[in-house]
């Protein structure tokens, strides 16, 4: 635009005008019917990925998704984008696995770009049980078909050469395991490809529409209330992670997991110098390089229950010596932004999927600080369940009843990440 | 950082405690009796309060003994804190105005 032209035309320019149009809008912002087959509380990565298998994979699309602030705005905005499936146990393999082999092929199923990137990640072992349990993991995870590796310092070295492998620090480096496989994706454009893809089915996506509380008929949830009116349902999907116990606090159910705030922050943008993902267990800390430049950096959960959307900044703190004692080049990178997510964290850091003591209410919660990950796999295993009203075998072990059972999914520690 | 008040110690960064859960959690009177459902509710099921919350602290870097707080799991105020064999206060919805007891 030219403010000489203007002047001598004598009129004075639109502002704006000379900007392109508005993109067009990715979904529908649509008013809820009164009733639907299938009513997902929560439009964040879980609840709009199932939106999109119900009706990709099961042709099933009287369905809303219902949100009570925007969409994607909860822990879907709020993660580190880590994706990998290096856990120890067949459970927690198979599931996060069967997602990872769905994100290798996201992009051409959601026709939208969403910057997966395949850069591998590298979980550092600082001592002697670390590397034990690292070695196991590694053995472990091949025989699940999950591509691992043990990398000594020096390999270590070649694939991340920011990473302080000298001898002489507190907890060096003895060596990783290597998923070359894993990645980060852009967490928003998931969300929005998802969501894109569930309006174009037809689906009914409903944002600021809080659920206030659920009407019953005896073993059956007739419909869901909300700040936008009731809504019959014939099933119901609760996929509202950290704010689960407030919901089914309302239908009367008890489920095992404790609401905790989980931090990450990003630097200034940086020249590229970080090639992989980087994850501590003792010195906690996870680290990647975002493709516009940042530092994305996360760590451990607030050790107190919370349900405020930020942490304590003693925790950052804790986070930025590791990370500079990992990574010395990084200890004039200045802090740009931090914010937190409420995580939902389960006795035995597994995910808590399938039915509930109401029939036709399904429960998807207990990801903790790794959901994001599991994103399309979850959606499609859960669309499945819903479809056939059976759990999907990828999610039956991780059933509400393991707890009275006693039939654990202990990943502790054995996630390659501390919870 | 916030100032929790240990009520033996006074008012100390938040750093210097460790948080123990929710609070008014008794031992089984028959542990031998309960079923497979009642172990589970004491092992794995915790309220998960979104608000006032009464839970257990330790304070574990000055005096190490443990005390109970009512705090509100949505502003992380400390409402007030008072000893293990202090009954538990009313916990009715917190005023919003209402300023932390640590000082």
């Amino acid at each position: 635009m030219s403010l000489g032209s203007s002047h001598a035309t004598g009129t004075p320019p639109t502002p704006g005008a000379d900007l392109p149009e508005h993109p067009d809008l990715l979904w529908r912002d649509t008013e809820p019917k009164r009733t639907y087959d299938v009513v997902i509380v929560g439009g964040g990565g879980h609840g709009l990925a199932t939106a999109h298998y119900l009706a990709k994979n099961h042709g099933i699309t009287d369905v809303a998704v219902l949100e009570k602030g925007w969409l994607a705005g909860g822990n879907m905005a709020r993660n580190t984008t880590i994706i990998r499936s290096n856990y120890l146990w067949d459970e927690s393999s198979g599931i996060y696995e069967h997602a990872l082999k769905l994100w290798e092929g996201l992009e051409d199923d959601l026709g939208y770009p969403i910057l997966f990137s395949q850069r591998g990640v590298l979980n550092l072992a600082h001592t002697l049980q670390d590397v034990r349990d690292s070695v196991r993991r590694v053995e472990a995870n091949k025989l699940n078909g999950v591509d691992a590796e043990w990398l000594e310092p020096d390999e270590v070295r070649k694939v991340c050469p920011v990473v302080n492998t000298s001898t002489d620090i507190r907890y060096p480096v003895l060596g990783a395991t290597y998923q070359p496989r894993a990645g980060i994706a852009k967490h928003d454009f998931v969300a929005w490809g998802f969501a894109r893809r569930a309006d174009e089915a037809g689906i009914d996506l409903v944002q600021d529409c809080e659920v206030t509380g659920f009407t019953t008929d005896g073993d059956r949830v007739t419909g869901v209330r909300t700040t936008r009116g009731a809504i019959g349902a014939g099933t119901v999907v609760l996929c509202a992670a950290g704010h689960t116990s407030v919901l089914t606090d309302m239908l009367g159910i008890r489920v095992p997991i404790q609401s905790h705030p989980l931090q990450a922050l990003v630097s200034e943008l940086l020249e590229p110098v970080h090639p992989t993902v980087v994850m501590s267990n003792a010195v906690h800390v996870y680290v990647s390089q975002a493709h516009k430049g940042e530092l994305v950096m996360g760590a451990g959960v607030d050790s107190y229950n919370g349900y405020g959307q930020r942490g304590a900044f003693h925790v950052i703190e804790r986070q930025m010596a590791a990370a500079v004692e990992l990574f010395p080049v990084f200890a004039r990178a200045h802090l740009l932004r931090t914010w937190g997510g409420i995580v939902d964290v389960s006795p035995d850091a597994s995910p808590i999927v399938g039915r509930t003591p109401y029939e036709n209410v399904y429960l998807n919660c207990g990801w903790g600080t790794g959901g994001f990950k599991a994103t399309p796999g979850i959606g499609s295993a859960l669309a499945h369940t819903i479809a056939h009203d059976e759990p999907h075998p990828l999610v039956a072990p991780f059933s509400l009843d393991r707890f009275v059972t006693g039939a654990l999914v202990d990943e502790h520690g054995a996630a390659a990440v501390a919870h | 950082m916030q100032l929790i008040a240990c009520p033996w110690c006074g008012p100390r960064e938040e750093v210097e405690f460790h948080y123990g859960g929710q609070a008014h959690v008794p031992y089984p009177d028959s542990p031998a009796e309960l079923s497979d459902e009642e172990w589970a509710l004491y092992v794995f099921f915790r309220d998960n309060t979104k608000g006032r919350f009464a839970e257990r602290w330790n304070h574990t870097t000055g005096c190490r003994r443990w005390f109970n707080a009512i705090r509100d799991t949505t502003t992380y105020r400390f409402e007030s804190v008072y000893r293990l064999d202090d009954p538990k206060p009313p916990v009715t919805e917190l005023a919003r105005s209402r300023r932390s007891t640590a000082p």
